[in-house]
């Protein structure tokens, strides 16, 4: 090595400059999950208080009046968990099937096209689609058809989750269980399901995340209020428009409330984000790959 | 015995004639076969919500498609709900040119990254950026939309609305003709920044696809790195890198509420990227509380979601046939 000298050449240089723009990139891209982070955090932090998280908003508090924003957070709550665990009951037997049953087949690829398309579908139009079927049922505003829509936007995520974890179990592990004469359910319910639980843990937090920033189709179909919901039918509020709304007031305070509810839902956010990675990586110990 | 028995009741003709050795189906079997039918249907669901969420928008939007022509509503440059006239062209453009910008900025980006993550980078950045990169999906698009306020709008503002007036004012496309810096550059910015771990994602995917023999065969005589990515593995995943491109434009055409914060919301039809602009989803979201005060609204506003939903469709099912083409390709 020490013998031959590097002879730089144009192709070298063009190289190295193509380096550091590469490195540039991912500085920038790093840098502006800093830059957000650190706004939110700046601005949020100030106005952030225990009244925040639990009070619900007293008498003129959209004039900066006293109260918090616990009826958003817990509507937020509400709705994100209603609507991973709906979606969850559809989406487990949808794993279990494309990987049991389907495979790596024609129909199987039909379904996970499927399912990527409809991830792809944004949810002002999942909003928009929940407003339709609000009108054809005569349902007003509420939980509920927050949380339903809730479940439609997360159920092609958490499916797809599992789907992908699942996916790499080794076969051998089917087909013993196929020698020993089980048949596919057995299969599907004894083995394929301790193999998912990673996948399972991730598919949920991966939906529960989703669905607590979701904005655009809450804003349709869960409504806002200013309690805390008691039942099913009563419209909710949450996080996203709480941050939404706030924003756009002219009151100073109000504002300023905008910006802690903003801290609050990301801090949840990146929580589940985390606990998500964390907790995979545990489970993933007790899983044969 | 057989006999007076066949004679006698319907059942037991059926135990003489019929077969003899039916098989018992073990409750095992029978469980198999209730729960492959119970899981089928339960897989059906996706296939058929998206036709269902296609033909109840369709359902709804009829009065208004029915009542204007398809021509009149996509390029009419008039939006009056109150006077009956709804032309969709000033969001459509305003849809577009976000995207179009948010595309632009993003992409190059995305491209080199996902180069040097896939081709460059120890495993150890590797396992640094992933982390980042799928905080930066999990941030709610609101919050996006707080950043943008808070520090895209001023930093346009103040920083690159002044210099686009004094270097660039000539070109048309960067003249500033509303200076508040809420506009077009203010929500390609915001978007860039959010479809970029997606775009990235799927670029690194499909370089991942790529053997390293044929790496190897063209460093072995003598190319740079560089030279190898170039000529060797970009022809290679060329349709996927496009693909992931449409599938970034398609997240970027349906984004709400980080847009909405954004991007001005005056309805025209924008010159520049410093213009404000009003795209659909936007449109959707502002304008749901008063949709049923006005004849034809709701219909207007459903059919504007139509609309998206046919576009983000059509990229969607393209860019995905084409990525999952390319990750289950068989190299010899």
């Amino acid at each position: 090595m020490g013998l031959m000298k590097r002879h730089w050449q144009r192709r070298h240089f063009v190289e190295a400059f193509m380096i550091s723009m590469m490195r540039v990139s991912l500085f920038i891209v790093s840098a502006a999950l800093g830059l957000i982070l650190w706004i939110v955090v700046v601005r949020g932090l100030p106005a952030i208080s225990w009244d925040m998280v639990t009070k619900i908003p007293e008498g003129g508090y959209y004039m900066g009046k006293g109260g918090g924003i616990l009826n958003a957070i817990l509507g937020s709550l509400y709705l994100a968990s209603g609507g991973t665990f709906l979606a969850m009951i559809f989406s487990v037997p949808i794993a279990m099937y494309l990987k049991t049953y389907l495979g790596d087949s024609k129909w199987g690829h039909y379904v996970r096209l499927s399912l990527d398309v409809l991830w792809g579908i944004p949810s002002i139009v999942y909003g928009a689609f929940g407003f339709t079927l609000m009108i054809a049922l005569g349902i007003r505003s509420s939980l509920l058809a927050g949380i339903i829509i809730l479940a439609l936007i997360e159920l092609p995520i958490m499916t797809r989750a599992m789907d992908e974890v699942i996916r790499r179990m080794p076969v051998d592990l089917e087909h013993a269980a196929l020698a020993l004469g089980s048949t596919k359910f057995e299969v599907a319910l004894r083995v394929v399901t301790r193999q998912m639980l990673p996948g399972i843990t991730t598919a949920i937090l991966l939906g529960f995340g989703r669905g607590i920033g979701d904005a655009a189709s809450v804003l349709f179909t869960a409504g806002y209020t200013d309690r805390i919901p008691t039942s099913l039918m009563r419209p909710t509020a949450s996080l996203p428009l709480a941050v939404f709304f706030q924003l756009g007031s002219p009151y100073p305070e109000v504002q300023q409330r905008g910006y802690a509810a903003a801290l609050i839902l990301t801090i949840i956010v990146l929580a589940v984000s985390l606990g998500s990675r964390w907790l995979s990586a545990r489970l993933n110990k007790y899983t044969i790959k | 015995m057989n006999q007076m028995d066949s004679t006698n009741t319907p059942q037991s003709i059926n135990k003489t004639t019929g077969r003899l050795s039916r098989p018992v189906v073990a409750s095992r079997t029978r469980q198999n076969n209730f729960a492959q039918r119970t899981f089928f249907i339960f897989t059906l669901l996706p296939v058929l919500l998206i036709l269902v969420v296609a033909i109840a928008l369709f359902v709804r939007s009829w009065p208004i498609l029915n009542a204007y022509p398809l021509y009149d509503l996509l390029f009419g440059k008039v939006w009056k709900p109150t006077n009956g006239q709804f032309g969709f062209l000033p969001f459509i453009a305003g849809t577009f040119w976000v995207t179009a910008v948010g595309i632009l900025l993003a992409v190059p980006a995305c491209l080199l990254v996902s180069i040097y993550l896939a081709e460059y980078a120890h495993a150890r950045t590797r396992s640094i950026a992933k982390p980042i990169l799928d905080l930066l999906a999990a941030i709610p698009p609101v919050v996006y939309g707080v950043w943008g306020l808070l520090a895209i709008v001023p930093f346009v503002d103040k920083v690159l609305a002044p210099l686009s007036d004094r270097w660039l004012d000539s070109v048309s496309i960067f003249s500033v003709n509303q200076p508040t810096g809420f506009g077009i550059l203010a929500a390609g910015i915001v978007l860039a920044v959010m479809i970029a771990p997606l775009i990235i994602a799927v670029m690194y995917e499909i370089f991942s696809t790529v053997p390293n023999d044929l790496r190897h065969a063209s460093l072995a005589v003598g190319a740079t790195r560089l030279q190898t990515i170039r000529n060797i593995v970009l022809p290679q995943v060329a349709p996927g890198i496009l693909a992931a491109i449409v599938l970034g434009a398609s997240r970027a055409l349906g984004e709400t509420i980080a847009v909405l914060m954004v991007v001005g919301n005056i309805p025209q039809m924008p010159t520049s990227i410093f213009d404000s602009a009003y795209p659909l989803p936007a449109l959707i979201a502002n304008n749901y509380g008063e949709m049923m005060s006005i004849p034809l609204y709701d219909a207007a506003l459903l059919s504007a979601a139509l609309v998206l939903l046919v576009v983000i469709l059509i990229f969607n099912i393209l860019s995905m046939l084409v990525i999952q083409r390319m990750l289950r390709r068989k190299w010899v």
